[in-house]
């Protein structure tokens, strides 16, 4: 795992200039590539292959989400990777606080913009979907709705720490504590369309008691599987590129304290030959001195 | 104990002297009591009904700023250095802070108690439901707020920052207090006592989480 997260390419010996030029591994092409190849599948299966939702009404007027049950296939998997990002950040921000190690804070911090960018998708495609099947963009009555935007805002503030300009570990160690506080949402989120059923619109999970056609299911879980992938991809790209900005960091630090310790080394050297010139134009008068002594007489 | 009440008398009294609590932030939560006023066109019915709400999120933008001036208090003068050089532990400098806070909220929320029982017309049918959310409530928002203020405070960017960080933190607190006062102020049918009770866990959450997180980030105030 460490080494799968770890800088796609290691300075050689004596060359302490990271590698800027890209994040990519052949993990990552390979990782890419299957991204790529699932989403054409995830499209076909649920534009194509996968039927809408229409069922017969009481009096045989159809009912159902018709056509919007599609969203479904990008709006549970994203609501699901994005727990599992938060869950990362967490888990990550958990160990920074124990052993103070700079890979798990890198982790947490990938792991919390990715949660964001699935979190915030979830929050998208549930407001599409929301507007024809519901027949509004928001409900405020609808406890899952608004956890879930709780959790965004959130996660929100833990990316906001990070982007303020404190030292590395005085930033660690604030959005750390964030990311561990923010997880508690997560049960109350997932677990929200059973503790309040009166108090949703959501419907309980049909997932788990599989409640859902064949073709349904099956575009369903392939939707989870891609977002997974992408998820694993977006995860790799990221935690490489926060490692190399925290050592282009470091390197410029280290640039500008050898660049101070250059000019101080000139400023000695400019002060003792500025000294060595005073001795010999001192030595050259005390010679030149009795000699006029000599001549006076 | 007594290192507790020690940091909270400190900053009640670097308070009392700079009498900024009195002259900008009681007035800022007055003025928002009546601007809202404004908004809803002083529509009597619409104010009185929605007064718990409008009154809980005038607290909260008040406590924003109190939350900052804390710990804008903390910062000045390297009192943050010499809290930690002290030896005291820092569960007991936030539980200290955090006194400090709760006390200056309680007294703000029966101000703007007073605030809206005359501007908003609201009448108060059970003042033990009232007080009890209200000094639950303040627990928690003093908490976060003391937490949250610390975290916010090294960065750079505290003004901007810490509302980010915190009205989403508030909002938990702000639901079960906004109910459990609508049964006090009679606006509105709900199980008042239940809903205080949600606030009061929220709040007792807040309290403890926050002095178990407060020495992690305090180590990191440079």
């Amino acid at each position: 795992m460490r080494s799968l997260l770890g800088p796609p390419s290691r300075p050689a010996a004596g060359d302490e200039t990271p590698s800027l030029a890209h994040t990519g591994s052949r993990a990552t092409k390979l990782l890419g590539f299957s991204l790529l190849a699932g989403l054409i599948l995830l499209c076909l299966f649920a534009f194509v292959f996968s039927p809408e939702d229409r069922r017969a009404g009481p009096e045989g007027t159809p009912i159902g989400q018709f056509d919007a049950v599609r969203l479904m296939y990008i709006h549970v998997p994203s609501a699901i990777w994005a727990y599992a990002g938060f869950g990362l950040c967490a888990l990550g921000s958990a160990v920074y606080l124990w052993k103070r190690s700079v890979w798990w804070d890198r982790l947490a911090h990938a792991g919390a913009e990715i949660g964001l960018v699935f979190c915030g998708i979830t929050l998208l495609t549930g407001m599409i979907w929301g507007r024809p099947v519901w027949g509004t963009w928001w409900d405020w009555g609808d406890v899952r709705l608004v956890t879930t935007l709780m959790l965004f805002l959130v996660y929100l503030g833990y990316v906001a720490v990070r982007s303020t300009a404190a030292s590395q570990t005085a930033r660690a160690g604030r959005s750390a504590v964030l990311g561990v506080a923010g997880v508690v949402l997560i049960p109350i989120v997932n677990r929200s369309v059973e503790w309040w059923e009166n108090r949703t619109l959501h419907q309980q999970s049909t997932l788990a008691e599989l409640r859902i056609a064949d073709l349904t299911l099956f575009t369903l879980v392939l939707g989870i599987v891609v977002c997974g992938l992408a998820f694993a991809w977006i995860l790799l790209h990221r935690f490489r590129v926060a490692w190399l900005e925290s050592e282009a960091e470091r390197w410029a630090m280290q640039a500008a304290i050898e660049e101070r310790r250059k000019e101080a080394a000139r400023g000695e050297e400019a002060a003792r030959q500025e000294e060595a010139a005073r001795g010999e134009e001192a030595a050259r008068q005390e010679e030149a001195a009795p000699r006029e002594e000599v001549r006076k007489p | 104990m007594r290192s507790v009440l020690l940091i909270a008398a400190k900053d009640l009294r670097i308070e009392l002297r700079s009498r900024v609590f009195l002259y900008q932030i009681v007035p800022f939560a007055a003025t928002t009591l009546i601007l809202l006023g404004f908004a809803l066109d002083a529509d009597r019915a619409s104010l009185r009904n929605f007064s718990p709400g409008l009154y809980w999120v005038t607290v909260l933008l008040a406590a924003l700023l109190t939350a900052q001036r804390s710990i804008s208090i903390e910062r000045s003068g390297g009192l943050t250095d010499a809290m930690r050089l002290s030896g005291v532990a820092p569960p007991k400098i936030f539980a200290g802070k955090s006194l400090a806070l709760f006390v200056y909220l309680m007294v703000l929320e029966l101000l703007m108690l007073a605030g809206v029982a005359i501007l908003y017309e609201a009448d108060l049918v059970d003042v033990g439901l009232a007080v009890a959310t209200a000094a639950a409530a303040t627990v928690g928002i003093a908490g976060a707020g003391t937490l949250y203020g610390v975290l916010a405070g090294g960065s750079g960017v505290r003004e901007t920052l810490l509302p980010i960080l915190l009205l989403p933190v508030f909002a938990p607190v702000l639901i079960a207090a906004t109910r459990a006062f609508g049964d006090a102020l009679g606006t509105s049918a709900v199980n008042g006592w239940g809903w205080f009770g949600v606030g009061a866990i929220c709040s007792a959450v807040y309290a403890l989480g926050g002095g178990l997180a407060y020495g992690p980030l305090l180590e990191t105030e440079s």
